[in-house]
């Protein structure tokens, strides 16, 4: 069967053999920081192309059709345009900040890759406490969106960021929950052994009530916590034209664009991972033969469709909720979601403490 | 800007909305001052789109101005249209013939069920729902088709005179009206699907807003936002004119008078526009289309005064005649203006996220209020 791990540990190997360790580790890094950047190119103009085609579906548009084979190119003529543009910066802005700001997020979004496992075998840093590694990564990135409100010295922009600020501070509490509940399950913070858990099925379809509770939590907080509609309130177009972004052109807005759909591929592959199984294929308990099949389906292949599936979820979100206010979106995390998925996480361990999970 | 801040002492920040605002519709500027997220004070400024229509139409003719006005509130520029051509046949005495009369109310229920429909998308897109833009404008894409083949243009229809219609109706005008009634009767509950019941929305605008009858009133507001308040004020009921007296409608009245009120208050108005349109598509009588005018419209000497229904509100047009050609004097009441005299009321305690969903259900055009 195909396997990504058969190539990497074949380039593991040569590397070793033939050069010294030192290098060989050196040659590792440039590779993954290579693989990093590319698929971060990749998926910003793939997914900026599958929102523009979800959108056009749900609103009875056809979508971009201009540019290339069925306009398949208008993301990459976009980013072209983006590079080229003049990247502003305006007069009484925190000049360092206000430029330092989109290469935090970007930064951010890229580190958090490290831990999640693309495919069997195919992973870049198995640390043992993953999971914690992208929660704890992530919050960085609110940072970066308060550096840029603030630095934009628009009160527009302070508006968002602080929008932003007290939204992602709050939902991180119930995403982190939601996580834990999974962590408690499999026993594991490490990505690897999380997707091993669930070699005989999938967290979510187990059976276990608070994996499936903890599933709407972390979909509805990760939702709020990349600033998706519609939770969107940190760049709400109505309201604040474009939030803390509105001072930024050229490739730095790109940068945050860029960012934005990175950060859901990254929320929607961890809840794959946490709840989907990862790279494990769909398995019927006693049907061999179809479980024969479903093997055959490449690893990868189960990953990205699994994630692609969360990040099609996130957009129909997107298309059709309207906006929640500011002290509506409190409410819902502070008065329901937060206790509820403490009550779940308390649920949960007692569950496993008693040996009940399989 | 922290200056500004520090500078007011007690934390509150001016943020100016507008003119360029994706909010606002047009170049409404407003200048807000706001404590955190809740706003203080809203201070409406105008004047960005004057063009002094009320002046340019003092020097035209009266068959000549009506077609300014189309430019007031281009989303009913119908109704505005229609309500100069009875304010010279008021003045002149002109009987309009009945098939004319028939054709201008279906128009005018045509172009409200158009403008509510633009009103719908447009106010979705400001909470922050971006589909439903899509679906109402693919209902108003049929209702301009129909004014294209018969009026010849689809915003600024230019199809009223005094004493009639311009052209009579395209022959495939009939079923083609029949055929977007009966294709929006049904898309009209995808619209209740979408947003209507959506508790996102209800939390947006139930509560939020409120209009009370007693200040509906001393604002002078008109209209669904009015009748939202429980105000009752359809001229079209009050004051019948055309054959607005033959057809049975329900005026659509609430009395909570917050946004979603307002909201369902112009919903149902489109529900009775389809019945008024029903009721009237199949019984258009044969006959002429232009009563009998002179070549040259000289009213007496006088003040003349009429209103209509227009999709925002009441529209009063005021002449003062010297017997000339020419108008004296011209005044149009547009209902926009008083409608947004409310907002800072309304505003007033409420969050910044509010005012956009309060002056989408408002219904502001802009050209309307400035002129």
């Amino acid at each position: 069967m195909f396997s990504l791990e058969n190539i990497t540990n074949l380039v593991s190997t040569w590397l070793y053999a033939n050069l010294d360790p030192t290098w060989a580790l050196v040659v590792q890094f440039v590779i993954v920081g290579v693989l990093v950047i590319s698929l971060f190119s990749i998926l910003g103009l793939v997914l900026i192309m599958m929102e523009r085609r979800v959108a056009a579906w749900m609103q009875l548009r056809l979508g971009p059709n201009r540019v290339g084979p069925r306009g398949y190119f208008q993301t990459v003529a976009d980013t072209l345009k983006l590079i080229v543009k003049e990247g502003m910066t305006p007069d009484g802005a925190d000049k360092f900040l206000f430029n330092l700001a989109p290469f935090i997020v970007m930064i951010v979004s890229m580190v958090i890759m490290a831990p999640l496992m693309f495919a069997k075998g195919f992973q870049i840093w198995d640390v043992n406490i993953g999971v914690f590694f992208i929660t704890a990564v992530s919050s960085v990135s609110v940072i970066g969106i308060l550096m840029a409100g603030w630095a934009s010295n628009n009160k527009y922009s302070l508006l968002g960021a602080m929008r932003s600020g007290a939204q992602i501070v709050s939902y991180e509490l119930s995403a982190g929950l939601a996580i834990l509940t999974i962590v408690v399950f499999s026993g594991s913070l490490q990505v690897s052994t999380i997707v091993e858990s669930q070699a005989d099925g999938w967290w979510l379809l187990k059976g276990h009530v608070p994996a499936v509770i903890s599933f709407v939590i972390f979909i509805i907080a990760v939702t709020a916590e990349t600033n998706r509609a519609p939770f969107d309130l940190a760049e709400a177009e109505s309201e604040l034209t474009a939030g803390f972004h509105t001072e930024y052109s050229g490739m730095k807005f790109a940068l945050f664009f860029l960012a934005e759909y990175v950060n859901i591929f990254v929320v929607c592959a961890v809840g794959a991972t946490l709840y989907l199984g990862g790279w494990m294929p769909f398995h019927i308990g006693n049907w061999t033969s179809f479980n024969q099949v479903m093997d055959y389906i490449p690893s990868s292949a189960w990953f990205f469709g699994k994630t692609f599936f969360l990040i099609f979820v996130i957009m129909w979100f997107r298309w059709t909720f309207p906006r929640l206010r500011i002290d509506q979106l409190l409410n819902l995390e502070w008065k329901y979601l937060l206790p509820i998925s403490l009550f779940n996480l308390l649920l949960a361990t007692v569950i496993a403490i008693m040996g009940l999970h399989f | 800007m922290l200056q500004d801040v520090i500078e007011a002492g007690n934390g509150d920040m001016i943020v100016n909305v507008g003119p360029q605002h994706p909010a606002t519709h047009g170049v409404l500027h407003l200048v807000i001052t706001i404590h955190g997220e809740t706003i203080k004070k809203v201070e409406p400024h105008l004047g960005y789109i004057h063009r002094s229509i009320e002046k340019m139409c003092e020097s035209l003719t009266y068959r000549q101005f009506i077609y300014v006005t189309s430019r007031m509130d281009y989303l009913s520029s119908h109704i505005n249209n229609h309500a100069c051509a009875l304010l010279t046949e008021k003045a002149l005495q002109i009987e309009v013939p009945e098939r004319a009369q028939y054709i201008r109310v279906i128009m005018d229920e045509l172009t409200r069920l158009a403008s509510h429909q633009l009103w719908w998308g447009a106010m979705a897109m400001d909470i922050g729902a971006l589909t439903p833009f899509f679906l109402a404008f693919r209902e108003r894409e049929m209702i301009n088709d129909i004014m294209e083949e018969t009026c010849g243009a689809r915003l600024t229809m230019n199809y009223m005179v005094p004493g009639g219609v311009m052209f009579d109706i395209h022959p495939n005008f009939v079923q083609k009206v029949k055929e977007f009634n009966a294709h929006f009767k049904q898309k009209i509950d995808e619209y209740d699907e979408l947003l209507t019941g959506n508790i996102i929305f209800q939390n947006r605008m139930k509560g939020v807003g409120v209009l009370s009858k007693e200040d509906a009133i001393s604002f002078g507001c008109t209209g669904p936002t009015a009748r939202a308040s429980g105000v009752s004020c359809d001229i079209r009921k009050l004051f019948p004119y055309e054959v607005y007296d033959k057809v049975s409608f329900k005026e659509c009245m609430a009395t909570e008078g917050d946004s979603f009120a307002r909201y369902v208050v112009r919903l149902e108005e489109m529900k009775e526009s389809m019945r008024i349109i029903d009721q009237l598509i199949d019984n258009i009588p044969e006959g002429e289309i232009q009563g009998k005018t002179k070549a040259v419209l000289k009213p007496p000497k006088g003040e003349f005064y009429t209103r209509v229904e227009t999709a925002r509100g009441e529209l009063g047009v005021y002449v003062v005649s010297e017997g000339a050609t020419t108008p004296y004097r011209i005044k149009f009441r547009s209902p926009g203006f008083s409608n947004l005299s409310a907002l800072d009321h309304i505003a007033r305690g409420q969050k910044l996220g509010d005012l956009v969903a309060m002056m989408g259900t408002l219904d502001l055009v802009i050209p309307d209020i400035d002129r």
